[in-house]
């Protein structure tokens, strides 16, 4: 019973930290479906909500702000930079890159990503800024079956009931509103969406601005978890693998694959890593991906793409 | 401002170039300036330790030049070059900055053992003494045949041997060490894993039983390990992190309830940023002291006076903190060496060799280190061509929710099982690389 308990423990807890990576995935997948690029700057873009949000937070209560107008200014703050960033981005990256290959598309990001660490920093700092915006105490439930309990974590708890509430806006977004069935024809094709008349700089700043707010809300889980600073990036390597399982153009695809691929790790590491050194965790992530990949090169719940010749 | 503009530096380069090695403040040399390479980290994921290290490192130097005019009338010349605790962008800095200045580079303080592993096959060839102050290889203690290497004031052996013996003191004695759960909790890099053999031997000796659980760079992400750590329940967890590794660590072990104060984290793992990001949830957790605490001591008044007061002071925000004075202690054994080695070859810029003859003859006594103003932060230390270390002494401090607190008196590392140790991890090392072990009886 202890055993099946201490199983249960890990099981639950890297399901847990799974929907946390699915919460950094989620910014991938969007931009992605919308636009079809592969925005690597998605972890960077998570540093500099978070770094936003936590600075200006500081700020204000520092000033005798009461913390809740603080959080609310906050937010908004940090929506406004993620606002901005996205009009720059797609101002002075995507705009001259329109009808250029996936592939000049996310080299782009890449040049996004190291300018964002680089500016984020320089503007807001490079310590470690603590954020509670959450509780990051345990639960320790089932203790009268389990001897001590089996521990869930309030934080990631918090992290599953965010993402799903995501999970559910985003949905509606693209399925039933106008702009996100716009998004998903610019998606298809550039030129095409832009000959029926799409606006496509205006839809490319939509895209990248919803991406932001998406990289905000995991900047509050994952900067109330580790305090906002750099290695917040580093979360974006985790999100990859959970893409390769989910598939690029799925949102529920981002949970499953978050899901898959947190308690795969923490299964492994806990009981595999013991008998081979341990610190397996993030390369065993890749091997369930490669796994994947194998079977399903589009994710689980990728759009199968048949191209006719 | 200073500070301000070599951020700004530091991180713009980084984002331009992606590779993030390029600060460069020097001016011009003329000839008679000693120069003086800083390798820092002031962006990335280490940022938040590497900052007051760099910081104190440079003010005090800036405090010779302005209160003494350098030393012997040479003047100091520092550049910063930002590695990003990468060990290639390190060599980088190294191969970029060596030839510098009239008679190239002083020394070298890398502040990362990856580096220092690299650097310390490139030394020998280049003449450069390698100043690695409580980090770095331990057996380079030998300078036999770590002739370029100063591991200096402590090593990880003889950090992990007085985090044992503290808790032996907790325990009641070592014989109350029998039976006993000690795990470590180790950053997945050459840094982490250099305390594991002096760990091993004492578990041996002392019959307790030992875990190591690595944790992956950058350390973000720590649940695997402290679930382990809740089903072994060990007595007591030592952590080796650096960076965010050591605040995530705190918050993971109260996640799962694990007690602050059965964890003793090295020296690097404990300074106000390793404690700060983890709130309430980090006070009981100790940490071993480089034999100083944070504060300020005479040296701090001497840098107010002739560095803040004329605004030119850069680690305003971290003055008196862990790191801070570390880095101070890194600069004042590196500039005391130059002083030494001007005793000997004259007031002048001095080569890499000269510089190294000058650690090698570094006696720091009681007396001189209180006219440094570093009473209270640091016991005398010698340096001989045999012992690179020049000391042995570290203490325990504990965070109590707002500052650190000194918890114990010194604790002397047992060199009846560290010398072993290191005679033979630096035998190997010479067969290896086929070096002739300096014959220290004749060179004294």
């Amino acid at each position: 019973m202890v055993v099946f308990g201490q199983f249960l423990e890990v099981l639950i807890g890297g399901l847990l930290a799974g929907v946390l990576y699915s919460l950094v995935a989620l910014g991938f997948v969007l931009i992605f479906k919308a636009s079809g690029v592969f925005n690597f700057a998605q972890g960077a873009m998570v540093l500099l909500a978070g770094l936003a949000l936590v600075r200006s937070l500081d700020f204000m209560v520092a000033r005798g702000i009461p913390t809740w107008a603080a959080i609310v200014l906050g937010l908004l703050f940090a929506a406004v930079v993620m606002a901005i960033t996205a009009a720059i981005i797609q101002r002075f990256v995507l705009g001259p890159l329109v009808n250029q290959d996936g592939l000049s598309l996310f080299m782009a990001t890449i040049g996004i990503t190291f300018v964002i660490e680089g500016a984020g920093q320089m503007i807001f700092g490079s310590d470690v800024y603590p954020l509670s915006l959450f509780p990051t105490d345990a639960w320790f439930i089932l203790d009268g079956i389990f001897e001590g309990g089996l521990l869930v974590s309030k934080i990631d708890v918090w992290g599953g009931v965010i993402a799903g509430a995501l999970v559910a806006v985003l949905a509606i977004f693209f399925q039933r509103t106008k702009t996100g069935r716009a998004l998903r024809a610019v998606a298809d094709d550039h030129a095409a969406a832009e000959s029926v008349g799409i606006p496509i700089t205006w839809i490319w700043f939509v895209v990248w601005l919803v991406a932001g707010l998406v990289a905000l809300t995991a900047a509050t889980v994952w900067g109330t978890k580790l305090g906002v600073q750099f290695s917040i990036v580093f979360l974006a390597l985790k999100a990859l693998p959970v893409l390769i399982i989910g598939g690029f153009t799925s949102v529920p695809g981002a949970i499953v694959g978050g899901l898959i691929v947190g308690a795969g790790e923490k299964i492994a590491e806990v009981y595999l890593g013991q008998h081979i050194g341990g610190g397996i965790e993030y390369w065993f992530a890749y091997v369930l991906a490669l796994a994947v990949l194998l079977v399903r090169p589009q994710g689980l719940f990728g759009e199968r793409i048949i191209e006719r010749i | 401002m200073l500070r301000k503009t070599l951020a700004f530096a530091t991180a713009a380069s980084a984002a331009l170039s992606g590779a993030g090695i390029m600060l460069s403040a020097a001016p011009a040399m003329a000839q008679n300036e000693q120069f003086i390479p800083r390798l820092v980290y002031r962006t990335g994921a280490y940022a938040p330790n590497g900052i007051p290290f760099a910081n104190g490192a440079a003010d005090y130097i800036t405090m010779l030049n302005e209160r003494d005019g350098g030393i012997g009338g040479v003047k100091l010349v520092m550049e910063e070059c930002e590695t990003g605790y990468a060990t290639d962008k390190g060599v980088e800095c190294y191969e970029r900055l060596k030839g510098k200045g009239p008679t190239g580079a002083a020394y070298f303080s890398p502040l990362s053992t990856g580096i220092t592993f690299a650097l310390t096959e490139k030394a020998p060839g280049d003449k450069i003494p390698l100043l690695t102050t409580g980090y770095g290889r331990s057996e380079s203690r030998n300078g036999a045949v770590f002739a370029w290497n100063f591991i200096a004031v402590g090593s990880y052996w003889t950090a992990a041997d007085i985090a044992i013996q503290h808790i032996a003191k907790e325990v009641g004695g070592m014989a109350n060490l029998k039976g006993k759960k000690i795990s470590l909790v180790y950053h997945d890099s050459p840094y982490g894993k250099e305390p594991i053999p002096a760990l091993e031997a004492r578990a041996k000796l002392n019959g307790f039983t030992f875990k190591a659980i690595p944790v992956t760079h950058p350390g973000v992400e720590q649940k695997s390990q402290w679930l382990g750590i809740r089903q072994d329940r060990p007595d007591y967890v030592l952590l080796w992190g650096w960076g965010v590794m050591n605040s995530t660590s705190i918050k993971e072990a109260a996640a799962v309830a694990y007690p602050r104060d059965k964890i003793i984290g090295v020296w690097w793992s404990g300074a106000e940023p390793d404690v700060i990001p983890a709130g309430d949830q980090a006070t009981g957790y100790k940490a071993l002291l480089l034999q100083h605490p944070a504060g300020k001591f005479g040296v701090h008044g001497d840098i107010e006076k002739h560095v803040y007061a004329k605004g030119q002071g850069v680690g305003k925000e971290q003055f008196g903190q862990v790191l801070y004075n570390r880095g101070l202690i890194d600069s004042l054994i590196g500039t005391e060496a130059i002083r030494t080695a001007q005793a000997k070859f004259g007031n002048k810029p001095l080569t890499g060799e000269q510089v190294r003859w000058g650690f090698e003859n570094l006696n720091l006594t009681a007396a001189r280190i209180k006219e440094l103003g570093f009473e209270g932060m640091l016991a005398p230390i010698k340096f001989s061509c045999e012992d690179h270390q020049g000391a042995d002494q570290g203490r325990v401090h504990q965070w109590d929710g707002k500052e650190w607190k000194i918890i114990s008196d010194f604790y002397t590392a047992d060199r009846k099982i560290l010398d072993p140790m290191v005679a033979e991890q630096s035998a190997k090392y010479a067969a290896e690389k086929k070096i002739t072990p300096r014959d220290c009886a004749k060179e004294s």
